[in-house]
């Protein structure tokens, strides 16, 4: 293992420069530094314009996506000695398919426009009196969704997914997740009101399984998996509005009031 | 948009900087190794369409009679056709793997309420197969 | 969009085709193409495959055998050609020619197994 490594930082200012340019910072390697650690280094020691989103330094806040070496990697959780074994340099680069505002910063209204899109909070078709209680939910039940409310929104999935970068509209791996988190959620009864927003070509149907979402996801949410079970339950309510036209396609079973 | 705020508070407009935006090559899928696997991956589909085409040409012989079916078995000894359908075979066989171990993904089937290893359901995949498979070798050969 | 509703149908047949293609095309592109071409196996007789494909469940297996993986090759084309090549300005002409495709080898396989 080297003392030092390079860290390349591809350097964007938008009122001087209209393509970024690589800048090359000598950073120690400490065993227990992750890259976040780098770039603070530079920035405190450095290079105090260089500037990046960081905050709760521990894989729970989504900030600190970037990509290292070409892989969607969260800052706080990526160790600085596992590539200065491999080598004197590491290239740190903003988070790929998004717009970069400066350095290592990138715009996320879009993505944020996205998931407001897929209505992330629970819709009810009959609301519950007061009286009647809270919601009553068994831990099978909470299984459904669990891994679908583990997302951070770090966006490493959406710089991970060639179909965002091909078609702007897709609305990504993070967002159809998000949707299904609810869709399971047994207090939720708006499923087919996404249903109907997503069964698009910019919805469910864009996806083509590449799978990098799912292996890039520092959470383990498997938003790949979301979003093949969410087209086969597509795919049979589809069936099934064709076998048996009068049944209703909503759940619209108060599951909540089955355990009150 | 927001309401207007109050007279003697100051305006803020929106700072829209220009932002940089990395254009993807046409090439992207030469860039990462997983990428280029998916790719392949899709492309098998194409062989699998030429087993279909294969298939009907066989059909069509049949039906017109022995000696076009002769004629049809002579065309599939020739080297170049051998090779191509082994490299074909190649990509089948890519399609069934990457095929088998994707599905399970789709299915989220509960047993006592946990959800099934990948394994119950690739496993029973693979065996059926094999067993399909041989069932077809023996109805042919026969 | 017209096209949201026909997604379904057609991830549907996509899927059957992968199914049917993962299960069944490798065995017979190995018989045919490889394995009886390099004489590893005994050859059956015009008269034996003739008579199996006499045989009305043998015929509707040929026949699905060869429509659904055209389904498959046509939904996943379509897209390799989207991501691939980055052609979605032309996705009219490329939905038509790959769900035509397929539909017009599946008439052909109906014709072919059905007036044998």
């Amino acid at each position: 293992m080297t003392d030092t490594i390079i860290v390349e930082i591809p350097r964007y200012s938008p009122e001087q420069d209209t393509e970024p340019h690589f800048q090359r910072y000598e950073v120690p390697v400490y065993k227990e530094w992750v890259v976040l650690d780098a770039l603070n280094y530079i920035k405190d020691e450095v290079d105090g314009s260089l500037t990046y989103r960081w905050s709760c330094r521990m894989g729970i806040c989504g900030s600190c996506g970037m990509m290292v070496n070409g892989e969607p990697k969260l800052s706080c959780a990526t160790f600085l000695s596992a590539y200065a074994r491999n080598g004197d340099r590491i290239r740190v680069e903003p988070l790929r398919y998004f717009p970069v505002v400066r350095d290592l910063v990138t715009e996320l209204t879009d993505f944020l426009a996205k998931l407001k899109k897929v209505k992330p909070w629970l819709m009810r078709e009959n609301e519950r009196e007061l009286a009647q209680g809270e919601f009553l939910q068994t831990p099978e039940q909470l299984e459904e969704y669990k891994q679908y409310s583990m997302c951070i929104n770090c966006t490493l999935c959406y710089a991970a997914c060639p179909v965002v970068g091909l078609d702007p509209t897709f609305v990504g791996p993070a967002a159809i997740a998000l949707a299904q988190r609810y869709n399971k959620d047994s207090r939720d009864q708006g499923a087919g009101e996404r249903l109907a927003i997503l069964e698009h070509p910019e919805g469910i149907w864009g996806c083509t399984f590449v799978g990098e979402c799912t292996r890039v996801c520092p959470k383990h949410v498997d938003p790949a998996g979301a979003i093949q079970q969410y087209k086969l339950t597509a795919a049979l309510d589809w069936i099934k509005s064709f076998v048996m036209p009068l049944g209703r396609k909503n759940k619209d079973v108060d599951d909540g009031a089955k355990a009150a | 948009m927001e309401q207007k705020p109050p007279s003697n508070t100051p305006i803020y407009t929106e700072f829209h900087p220009r932002w940089y935006r990395r254009h993807v090559s046409v090439y992207w899928w030469l860039g990462q190794r997983q990428y280029l696997k998916f790719i392949l991956r899709e492309v098998s589909s194409v062989f699998v369409a030429w087993f279909v085409v294969l298939t009907l040409l066989q059909l069509r012989a049949l039906r017109v009679g022995p000696e076009a079916y002769a004629r049809f078995v002579h065309w599939l000894e020739h080297p170049a056709t051998i090779v191509f359908n082994v490299i074909c075979l190649f990509f089948v066989i890519f399609h069934a793997i990457t095929w088998f171990n994707l599905a399970p993904r789709a299915m989220a089937v509960k047993f006592r309420g946990k959800r099934l290893p990948e394994i119950f359901i690739s496993a029973p995949n693979y065996a059926m197969w094999i067993v399909v498979s041989v069932g077809v070798a023996w109805m042919v050969l026969r | 969009m017209a096209r949201s509703s026909s997604e379904p149908i057609l991830w549907t047949l996509f899927s059957a085709g992968g199914v049917v293609a993962a299960l069944l095309v490798p065995v017979h592109l190995f018989l045919f193409g490889v394995a009886l071409p390099l004489g590893w196996l005994r050859a059956p007789s015009y008269e034996h495959l003739m008579a199996l494909a006499q045989l009305w469940p043998v015929r509707i297996y040929l026949f699905l055998l060869c429509s659904l993986p055209l389904f498959h090759w046509a939904h996943r084309f379509r897209y390799t050609l989207y991501d691939g090549l980055r052609v979605k300005h032309l996705n009219e002409v490329i939905f038509t020619l790959c769900y035509g495709g397929a539909v017009a080898g599946t008439l052909l396989a109906g014709y072919l197994i059905w007036s044998s």
